[in-house]
């Protein structure tokens, strides 16, 4: 053990210094998801906005969000979080870990009623099957066609038990298939190449022409459009509906920061957030109007029928509807 | 006596640090859960893949490293270096590497399609065993190879001058050393794939492909269920620790006495050079083609990589140095059959439920986001020490026998012992161990998920952020990045262990 802290102790001062900040400067202490930091993410651009109103200190954390919060428990130094979906809003609230916000709602653009106390969302997308125009040029025209589609059709899809966007897949289908919702998994069965564990695994193989769709976000062809100036990736809209994806921020019961915090939430619906998230995190503004979306998000083909469940119906239906994708695929 | 101190220090060190954190877990979840429907059928399915991949990696390797040990050609040095680094790939790049070659739109399928022939198919368990026979085949015949460079060339002369058949050669001299070698192999590659997770699922073509891995991952990301998150590691936990059991039981200890460190010319290899050379050319075709697609592909995003990258990848060195001194330090006092047995329990434990059980324990007295980098550092240690023991133990083992009348007779203390016979004596397998625990650890996403620090982020951590923001092409960068900076160091350690060894 000797070696250990041999080897270690170099790299330990390092950190130590590398993080030292001035201590009249208040610290809002962020936790996001992983990509946010990234110079590519939303991160870097969300800290320069807030900082430049708050006179302190956003020092993201990134890494799991709801996991580490609750290994954590009321000793979390965390003060807001950042990028929690749907899915794991009830585990949350039930932990007393979280805070309400006080916000107004009234500014949302969602196409779902919010009046969530706890929970303010910055932007959303819908689920959907991605495809490129130039190898697909009639793709499936609504969800009934997708599980009609030769068998030579080829998509992936990413695993409910894993992924975020696997999770809304199997709610989508069981919103539109209910009981039918394994038989339905069954015909899609011979379709699917690979689930992967991510987004970002299935989305590398479509790009790398391993698939002919790929499930992603009514989103995704708007980083094509505006990113690489390319029309030819779009999602394919089903009469059936599309499932609703949308981020949230939530304020920490413990934060020793209450007013920062406070004004976190305020700023993440508000429109310098509002303006910079479409392209910055590639999803919909949660609360600007269509009129004032990037140009390459007002092109995009969306739903007209957007599917939701309640967290609490997702919590009771969540069981079945995994276990039916599970035994549709096994068949 | 101070060598069994340190010894024993060692080994409880290791026992604390991968038993330490599943209890850690346990105790903090709220009473063990029972399984979910899938749970069985993932584990029969993890077995099955496991047993499979490892039978595959193990047997193929034979012919591969036999054609290796009895051939020398110009540049069998780098073929050799070249042909282990699948091992040391990050599964995200190593997969892409394969689809390019065994997928749909993949080389392979391009050529069958051109010559008419019906399309191949990888998404399945065959894809899943390839994939790890593309993994492991490396390092089942660098350990084979190994195992051949250690037979003194006194038993080759014996066996010239008496003119043995190769079939009497084979019974002789490479039997036992198959029998001595292989079960070790076997083990360590079952407890590798036992583990997989990534791999099986992006080629197993769906849920019938699950792992116990996943259903691991499930109950910790997904469903925060400790309980069974912790009953699902110690699961994997025993089925990786009756492995290593089994095969260090039928593994025969015997080596081949002591020799005089003679080059090994090889009179046989002389009428087997035709099959010997299609074995090494379809071998570094199925390692090497992969490899290249990721060199292509990853070309064009160079230039798009900036300043994140390059600060990501200086992490990433500094984690690998630490963690190959770390591992070498804990190593070679563990380097023996029992050492052995305790470090298959680093690789069988889940990385998921280490990096959880690590984070709960080291909450109590530090910030965990300040120490991501040094946990990393250690966990990777941890996960590499099998291999590192694998390497060394055989060899360490038969120094130690073979010299004792020697320390005896000269009244060696230990420091001289050390630096004098033992060290040096394995010069080459710590070359090698050194090179692969600095490859894996500069490879390794391992525990640095739960708790990322943006400033401190690793290479691999950077290639999916790229990936997860639709950089696609900087994440092949990033990757081709990765993947050469890995074997940079894997081949200075390496080399550095064969100054002066021909072989």
């Amino acid at each position: 053990m000797k070696a250990f802290t041999f080897a270690t102790v170099p790299v330990a001062a390092g950190l130590m210094l590398a993080t030292a900040v001035p201590a009249q400067t208040p610290v809002l202490t962020v936790y996001a998801p992983d990509y946010f930091v990234s110079e590519w993410g939303p991160g870097p651009k969300i800290e320069e906005l807030f900082e430049a109103t708050c006179n302190c200190d956003l020092q993201f954390k990134p890494g799991d969000l709801l996991p580490r919060i609750l290994l954590e428990g009321d000793r979390s130094e965390a003060d807001v979080v950042i990028g929690l979906n749907t899915d794991v809003t009830k585990k949350a609230r039930e932990s007393g870990l979280f805070a309400p916000h006080g916000v107004d709602l009234d500014a949302l653009t969602l196409p779902v009623d919010w009046s969530d106390e706890v929970f303010v969302p910055f932007n959303f997308s819908h689920t959907a099957f991605v495809y490129n125009t130039e190898k697909l040029p009639d793709p499936p025209a609504s969800f009934d066609a997708l599980l009609d589609a030769p068998d030579d059709l080829r998509l992936v899809i990413q695993d409910p038990r894993s992924s975020i966007s696997g999770l809304a897949l199997v709610l989508w289908v069981q919103a539109v298939y209910g009981d039918e919702a394994e038989a339905a998994w069954a015909r899609l069965a011979p379709k699917i190449v690979t689930v992967t564990r991510g987004w970002s695994e299935s989305y590398g193989l479509f790009t790398d022409g391993e698939a002919d769709m790929v499930l992603s976000y009514t989103t995704s062809p708007a980083y094509h459009i505006i990113a690489e100036e390319d029309a030819t990736k779009k999602a394919a809209i089903f009469p059936e509906g599309h499932y609703f994806m949308v981020e949230l921020a939530a304020k920490l019961a413990g934060t020793d920061q209450p007013d920062l915090a406070d004004a976190f939430l305020e700023f993440v619906i508000g429109e310098a957030f509002q303006s910079m998230i479409a392209t910055g995190n590639w999803s919909i503004p949660a609360a600007l109007p269509k009129a004032q979306w990037p140009e390459g998000f007002q092109q995009l083909d969306l739903p007209e029928k957007v599917l939701f469940y309640t967290e609490d119906e997702a919590a009771d239906l969540r069981e079945a509807a995994v276990e039916a994708w599970r035994r549709g695929l096994s068949q | 006596m101070a060598a069994r101190l340190v010894a024993i220090t060692a080994a409880l060190a290791l026992a604390c640090l991968t038993l330490g954190p599943v209890l850690a877990v346990l105790l903090r979840a709220d009473g063990v859960t029972r399984l979910a429907p899938g749970d069985w059928q993932a584990l029969r399915f993890t077995l099955w893949q496991a047993v499979l991949s490892a039978a595959f990696s193990v047997l193929c390797a034979v012919p591969v490293a036999r054609a290796l040990a009895r051939q020398s050609f110009p540049g069998r040095g780098l073929l050799v270096a070249l042909m282990g680094a699948p091992f040391i790939l990050p599964v995200i790049v190593a997969v892409m590497g394969l689809i390019a070659v065994f997928g749909q739109a993949g080389l392979l399928n391009d050529g069958l399609r051109a010559l008419g022939g019906p399309a191949l198919d990888i998404y399945g368990l065959h894809g899943v065993v390839l994939a790890h026979v593309f993994f492991n085949l490396p390092l089942a015949t660098r350990m084979l190879l190994q195992g051949w460079l250690a037979i003194p060339a006194e038993r080759f002369r014996l066996a010239a001058s008496l003119g043995l058949t190769r079939r009497a050669q084979f019974r002789l001299i490479e039997l036992p050393l198959l029998r001595r070698v292989l079960p070790g192999a076997f083990a360590v590659i079952f407890v590798i794939c036992l583990t997989s997770f990534a791999v099986a699922l992006t080629l197993g073509g769906g849920p019938r492909a699950t792992t116990v891995e996943l259903a691991i991952y499930q109950a910790m990301r997904f469903d925060f269920d400790l309980g069974r998150a912790a009953l699902l590691a110690l699961m994997q936990l025993g089925l990786g620790l009756a492995a290593g059991i089994v095969a260090l039981t039928v593994s025969q200890g015997s080596g081949f006495g002591i020799g005089r460190d003679r080059i090994v010319p090889r009179w046989d290899g002389r009428g087997r050079r035709g099959v010997d050379a299609c074995v090494i050319v379809l071998a570094a075709a199925f390692l090497l083609v992969p490899l290249a697609m990721v060199v292509l592909r990853g070309l064009p995003g160079l230039a798009l990589l900036g300043a994140d990258t390059a600060r990501a990848a200086g992490h990433s060195l500094a984690v690998a140095l630490a963690s190959t001194a770390l591992c070498l330090a804990w190593a070679l006092p563990l380097a023996t059959r029992r050492g052995e047995l305790l470090a298959l329990m680093a690789i069988a434990i889940s990385p998921l439920v280490l990096g959880a059980g690590l984070f709960l324990m080291l909450r109590s007295f530090v910030n965990p986001f300040s120490m991501a980098l040094p946990v990393t550092a250690l966990v990777n240690a941890l996960m590499a020490l099998p291999f590192a023991l694998r390497i060394l133990s055989t060899e360490a083992e038969a120094v130690r026998a073979d010299f004792s009348r020697l320390r005896a007779t000269l009244r060696l203390t230990q420091a001289a012992w050390l630096r004098l016979v033992f060290l040096p004596r394995l010069r080459r397998p710590i070359g090698f161990a050194a090179g692969l625990t600095a490859a894996l650890a500069m490879g390794d996403l391992g525990v640095i998920a739960l708790f990322a620090d943006p400033d401190r982020a690793t290479l691999p951590l950077q290639v999916y952020r790229l990936m997860g923001a639709y950089q696609m092409q900087a994440a092949a960068g990033a990757a081709l990045l990765l993947l050469a900076l890995s074997f940079a160091l894997f081949w200075l350690f390496d080399r550095g262990g064969r100054v002066n060894a021909e072989a």
